[in-house]
């Protein structure tokens, strides 16, 4: 990349079309791959482009792993440099936004395996634990979630979650991986997956009905 | 998967759910579920919290002054040899 300076406007979209391509219509912003290959090339107005376009997806992703807005800025802080470091190696295998997702990913974890949190129990059981399930209970069933979860609920709910039981909701659920990707980004069974998911929905389901209680007694 | 469906008790049901849901089985005519209102009540909650999570969008906002920071990294590492 050459030293020549960035242009002086922020990226943040604001009077621009070709800034906020996450909302803008597509027939007025540069085509993606022109943006990209710029980029690629050193440009760094391109570059800025690319941070204006994906800078959404990449925050809500890291700030959901963490849970901390300071901890997310500096993750998507380090995942565009990463960005910048390796843009040159993309050679168009998969979509950019799914490379610079998976990028993104292998950020965040690195940040997480640094701080010691243990992603997965290895060794955990697959069945599951007298914690795990429903609850028993005799009689009429409790009524179920259903139309009672909206985004900011789910969002803070998810955001009390364990950090483990976190990551591997959003990556599966809110982030669309399936259970042999996240076996692969977390080297573990893809059984374990399965059961890490199933017992984080599970901590997400009393999280949630007891705010629905909570919300009922108020 | 061991056990039959139709004399599973709830623990054996759920201990499968993982896998079943996972392995994305049809668990809409399963003999079990057909009689227990409970582990109905579980998937359904189950059903509805993934149904909610795949609507959530990525509509965080980072604050401005952090591409200013970004730029700054970015600048000072071409300032400086490459060691990466």
């Amino acid at each position: 990349m050459s030293a020549t300076q960035f242009p002086a406007e922020t990226p943040d979209g604001a009077g621009t079309t070709d800034a906020a391509p996450e909302t803008a219509p597509a027939a007025q912003a540069p085509a993606e791959d022109a943006v990209l290959f710029r980029a690629q090339a050193g440009d760094h107005q391109a570059f800025s482009l690319l941070y204006a376009r994906h800078k959404r997806r990449i925050y809500s992703l890291c700030l959901r792993m963490v849970g901390n807005t300071a901890e997310a800025e500096d993750l998507t802080q380090e995942a565009f440099l990463q960005l910048h470091r390796k843009i040159a190696t993309f050679r168009g295998d998969s979509a950019f936004s799914t490379w610079l997702h998976r990028l993104t990913i292998n950020v965040v974890l690195m940040q997480l395996r640094r701080k010691g949190l243990q992603l997965v129990s290895l060794d955990e059981a697959m069945e599951p634990g007298p914690d795990d399930g429903p609850g028993r209970s005799f009689g009429a069933p409790d009524p179920t979630l259903s139309g009672s979860i909206n985004r900011l609920t789910l969002e803070r709910a998810v955001a009390d979650l364990p950090a483990g039981y976190r990551l591997i909701f959003i990556l599966h659920d809110i982030e669309g991986y399936e259970h042999n990707e996240i076996a692969a980004m977390l080297d573990c069974s893809i059984g374990n997956s399965k059961s890490q998911l199933h017992k984080a929905r599970l901590r997400l389901r009393e999280i949630l009905r007891l705010r629905v209680q909570q919300e009922v007694q108020s | 998967m061991s056990g039959d469906p139709r004399t599973m008790t709830c623990d054996q049901f759920q201990a499968q759910l993982p896998e079943l849901i996972g392995s994305g089985v049809d668990l809409s005519s399963d003999p079990h579920l057909a009689g227990c209102a409970l582990c109905s009540a579980l998937l359904a909650d189950i059903e509805a919290i993934a149904e909610a999570a795949r609507q959530l969008l990525p509509a965080i906002e980072p604050p401005d002054e952090l591409w200013e920071q970004i730029e700054s990294a970015i600048l000072q590492e071409e300032d400086t040899p490459a060691s990466y």
